[in-house]
Parts: C-alpha cells; structure tokens; sequence
C-alpha cells in the first residue's frame, strides 16, 4: 500500500490522519467536477467522502499525490506533485501533454555557475519500485509550454504522463498562485528563456 | 453567595446610584436565560467547577468537512484573525468560484495539519493545533457575482444604532474568513496561505485579530477584567439557534449569519469605577463573573431577585438584564475576542476593546432586537463604542471533492 509521505510529529493515532490524507489526495485527482480517467484510482470520487481510499487491490500503477499547477498569464508554467508507484516495478516516464498547451517536457533543475537552471531531463522521470518521485519548485517537475490559454489561480488542469510501455496516467492539478519557480530554462539549442516572475507582490 | 452589598451613595465621577436610576422593575421571569451548560469533553470546567485539562492542543486536529462548518459551534480558539475581503473589480462569480475553490483546498490540508498546495512553509503546518477555517458572504460578494436575488433578507449592515461610532475602516467585507488556533504559528501561517491564495481575486479591507485567556466561556475575560462570554444559550438549545434552516435560502441551510463587531473600550474612564459599581454595570461580579443575584458564575440570572434593601439585585440599567429580550428566540451564540492594540494618539496607553463576534440563523430576528435594547439602555455603553460593524452569511459545509459555497455560485 501506498503511504503518502506525512511531515507532521502530532501525536495521536495515526490512522485516521492517513486516511484524511488520502481522502484529500483522492479528492485532488477527482476534481471539482473533474474527470477521473485511465491512471487515477477509479474509485478515487467515492473515496472522496469519509470512507478510506483503498490504495492496493483497484488502485492504479501510479498515482499521484497533492498535484498542482503554478497559475500564470504567460506562456508557459510548471505541474507538481507526488508521483507513487505502488508496483513492484520501476516505472519510466518518458513524455507529458497537457489540454491547455502545444507542448509538454519533462524537467530538471541544475545548478550551472551558481545559478539555477532548468532544462529537459534527458533520461525522463523515473519512479522507483514502490517508491516516489517528487516533482517541486526547484527540482524534477512538468514544463508546461506554449499555453493555449491562461492558468488562472482555482484552474484545474489536466495532465498526461506517459510511460515507457505507453501506459498513460492523467492527472488534475489545482492551480495556485506562486511567486517561485522563476529559473532560466537551458533548451537543446543552448538558446534561454526565463520562466517570468510574477510582476504584482502580494501583499503581506 | 450572597451578592455584594452595593449601597446608593454615589462613589465618584461614575456616578452609580441606583436610588436615582431606577425605574420600574417589573420583569417578568425570563425564558431562557442559561449559563453555558454541559460543556463538552474536556474542555473547560465541568459541573462541579474543577478546571479540566484544555479542550485543544497543539496536536487536536479539528474536522473540516462536514455539513456544517468548523469554528461556530466549535470549542472557541485562544487566538482569532478575522479577515475581510473586497472582490476585485473584474472577479465576478467566477473569481468568487475560485477563491471558494483554493480557500477550501487550503482549508482542508492545513486544518489536518497538512501543508497547503505550494505551501513555501510546509514546517509551519505540522502543528494543527485545533484550527479552524470559517468562510462566509458578505451581500457584497453576491451582488458583485449577479446573486444578490439568493441573499437572505438579513445579509445586509445593521441598522444604525444611537451608539454607534463606525469607521468605514473597520465595517464591512464581500468575503470573510475567521481563522481560530490554539498557537499563533499556526494560526498566522494559516492566514498568510489564505491570503495568498485570495490575492489574484480580492483585496484585503479589514484585519481583526483577537485572543482569548480561556476557551471556557466561564472563566475567559475582556480587558475590563469582565468575565465575558457567559450566559450562551445551553450546548442542546445551540443546533436551532445558530443553523439555518429550510426557511432561507437553499444554499444556506446548515450555514449561519456571523456578525462582527469591533467595541472600543474606554479604559481611562474605566479605571476610575470602583468595583460595585463595575458589578452593578455588568450584573455580575468582576471577582467571579457570578450574577449579582446570587449563586456562582454558573448560575442562570435571576432578574426577580432582589437584594438586601429591597432593590434588584442585577439593576435596571445592568447589561446582562438589558441584554434579555425574554424572547426564546432572540438568543445568539457569542464569541468575544479581546484586542490590545498601539494606541495611535499620543493620549492613550493603548486601544483595547472587543472583536465581538456572534452566531444566530437569523440576524434580524435574533441579534437586532437584543442590540436594539441595548442602544436605548445599557450602563456598560458608557465604556464601550462600537466602532466596526459587518454582516456575513456563515456557507454550509461541504464534503471532500467539493467546496465551500459550490451549491451558491456553482461547481
């Protein structure tokens, strides 16, 4: 069984607080009326009430955990999120298209003379055997490029993930206003362009 | 306990005397008027008055989703933020939509002390420490989102009251968001998400932040040195008096009307009445907030007592007769916070006063007749000013997968 990853020390019984971690990562890839499709546990909009998310017998090979998308007025943005491989076999993600773009790339973040750069990461994503992979602000995570349309903050925006053995798992991200993930993309041509930053602060 | 003896000589500026203030007394027998009773499990004190271990700790984890919404009928927080918000210009009902989508999705992690999508301080929501999110509607955010036709009848200002000395600063709001924790690190980190997450939709208009010395409504105090809060409507009377029913609006039932008022106190002036007369003002004794009719601070107000000399015991003038409509209906839940705050004049040591917060159904039928009752008499008006005022539709609760205000503005 899939154990999301908990960062609190509370004590008390650790149960409950599993299965309402669950409830909200299923409610996540549910959506607000969004759709649940191949790759996301089909029983997920069920398990979004009180009942725990039965993460073995159903669930899918890969699931993905507290997705979500920075919201942006330009071009291009960045999916996040936890990806859980509940197989015993790794699994190789090798591409990614959104609805709401031309192109998606898998991406990492380097550090090249002191600075952060981000650029595709040329051996994929790869999810270790019952393991995760996390994709964050300032390491692995979707480039989502050539926007079709704005992500406005409280968007939800679908994203496929493709596998090595074609296997394909959708997720819903929430999108979220963020003023980070501002690093330089490095392309193969060695040509750059910074992911903008966001011009309004906010305030306090 | 006998009440302590007040006799009629005036004692200082405050003139108190009762011989001059009284008028007739004849009250009939109030309906209604209760101590808190039954608290629930470990919280506060039970019956016999020993003090039980604090409700909340930093681990108590309150449930968000619900038909009901956290924080109204919850054990109330040590420390308060109400934050009131404006929508932008060009929000609409689909800015509103969003924002009741990302504050539930917030919501809903960091009160499980998780922490919040793109949260930049995820160690700082590790402590759940009983927090609570509580989201409503001011008439603001309907009309802006073409709704106003759905509002009930009393989400609107207040009526103007005689003592009423309101700042534009400090009344009113198209949304509102009470947030409640047992730690102020939770409860400021909890703000700051929120915030960021309205920023895009809604600027802020006003920031209340308030704290209390007690979540027992028996023991907690108001920088008076009041015991206040005392005299809610019992635990099994709350249910009726505070959700709305099918008699509103469909998208309201099982929500509530929040009123918050901001009271200024005038501390300087208090601080020249002596003790009888601030018992006398109150109808309750400073030392233990017990009714001046007798018994100890559990005991219900008996409005027909009368004390040694033949006069009532809690006067006519004292706020807790005057705050008695005898209607069982006009009852509220209240939550008074206290603030203590810089004073901006050099005169002043500090400002300091109440971020009065209640709960009913029905603003109209419930809050306004009391308050009315009050403006024409109430002794402690001459300390207190309210100076903020805003009315809020309290959404229902809403289940994972869901979000607060969907049955309102619409998935």
């Amino acid at each position: 069984m899939t154990v999301p990853r908990m960062t609190t020390s509370t004590s008390g019984p650790a149960c409950p607080r599993v299965l309402a971690l669950l409830a909200v990562a299923a409610a996540a890839l549910a959506g607000c009326g969004g759709d649940t499709t191949a790759g996301a546990d089909p029983t997920s909009s069920a398990a979004a009430s009180t009942a725990p998310t039965n993460a073995t017998a159903d669930s899918a090979a890969l699931t993905v955990t507290d997705p979500w998308v920075k919201a942006t007025q330009d071009t291009m943005t960045a999916a996040f999120g936890t990806l859980t491989n509940s197989t015993d076999a790794e699994i190789h993600i090798v591409s990614a298209t959104t609805l709401v773009s031309e192109r998606a790339e898998l991406h990492e973040v380097v550090t090249e003379d002191g600075a952060a750069m981000m650029r595709q990461k040329q051996d994929g994503f790869r999810v270790p055997a019952d393991g995760e992979l996390e994709l964050t602000p300032g390491g692995d995570h979707v480039m989502i490029m050539n926007l079709t349309e704005p992500v406005t903050a409280g968007d939800q925006v679908e994203v496929t993930l493709t596998a090595e053995d074609g296997q394909t798992y959708t997720f819903s991200a929430l999108a979220k206003p963020f003023t980070g993930a501002n690093e330089s993309y490095h392309s193969q041509d060695g040509s750059t362009m910074s992911s903008p930053p966001v011009s309004a602060d906010t305030d306090s | 306990m006998p009440p302590s003896a007040y006799d009629s000589r005036s004692t200082g500026p405050s003139n108190l005397s009762r011989r001059r203030l009284l008028g007739s007394v004849g009250l009939a027998a109030v309906a209604g008027c209760s101590t808190r009773a039954g608290s629930e499990p470990g919280s506060g004190s039970d019956p016999s008055g020993q003090p039980r271990a604090p409700a909340v700790s930093a681990a108590s984890l309150e449930p968000f989703y619900g038909a009901h919404q956290a924080g109204v009928l919850s054990t109330p927080a040590l420390f308060i933020c109400v934050l009131a918000l404006d929508l932008r210009g060009d929000a609409g009902r689909d800015g509103l939509r969003r924002l009741l989508r990302l504050w539930t999705d917030s919501a809903g992690r960091l009160t499980q002390a998780h922490p919040a999508l793109a949260d930049t301080e995820p160690e700082l929501a590790t402590q759940a420490a009983g927090l609570t999110v509580t989201v409503g509607l001011g008439l603001g955010a309907l009309t802006k989102s073409g709704l106003a036709d759905r509002a009930p009848a009393w989400l609107r200002p207040l009526p103007r009251f005689g003592i009423d000395r309101l700042q534009e600063r400090w009344t009113g709001g198209d949304v509102v968001v009470q947030v409640g924790a047992e730690d102020p690190m939770t409860l400021a980190h909890a703000v700051r998400v929120l915030s960021k997450d309205a920023e895009p939709f809604a600027s802020r208009r006003w920031r209340q932040d308030g704290f209390r010395n007690s979540p027992d409504d028996t023991k907690n105090r108001n920088l008076m040195g009041q015991v206040d809060g005392v005299g809610n409507p019992a635990k099994g009377e709350l249910a009726d008096l505070v959700w709305c029913d099918a008699a509103g609006p469909d998208w309201l039932v099982n929500g509530s009307s929040m009123v918050v008022r901001r009271i200024e106190m005038d501390l300087a002036d208090w601080d020249k009445v002596d003790r009888p007369g601030r018992d006398a003002t109150i109808g309750r004794t400073q030392a233990t907030g017990a009714p001046l009719s007798g018994g100890d601070v559990h005991a219900p107000p008996d409005l027909d007592a009368l004390d040694s000399n033949g006069l009532s015991a809690i006067p006519h003038f004292a706020h807790i007769r005057r705050a008695k409509t005898g209607q069982p209906v006009e009852r509220i839940l209240r939550r008074p916070y206290n603030y203590s705050e810089l004073a901006t004049d050099a005169a002043g040591l500090s400002r300091s006063g109440l971020v009065f917060i209640t709960f009913q159904a029905d603003v109209d039928t419930q809050y306004v007749p009391i308050q009315r009752r009050l403006d024409e008499l109430d002794m402690l008006n001459r300390w207190t000013t309210p100076i903020g005022s805003a009315v809020f539709a309290v959404l229902p609760g809403c289940e994972p997968g869901e979000f607060l205000g969907q049955r309102l503005v619409g998935a």
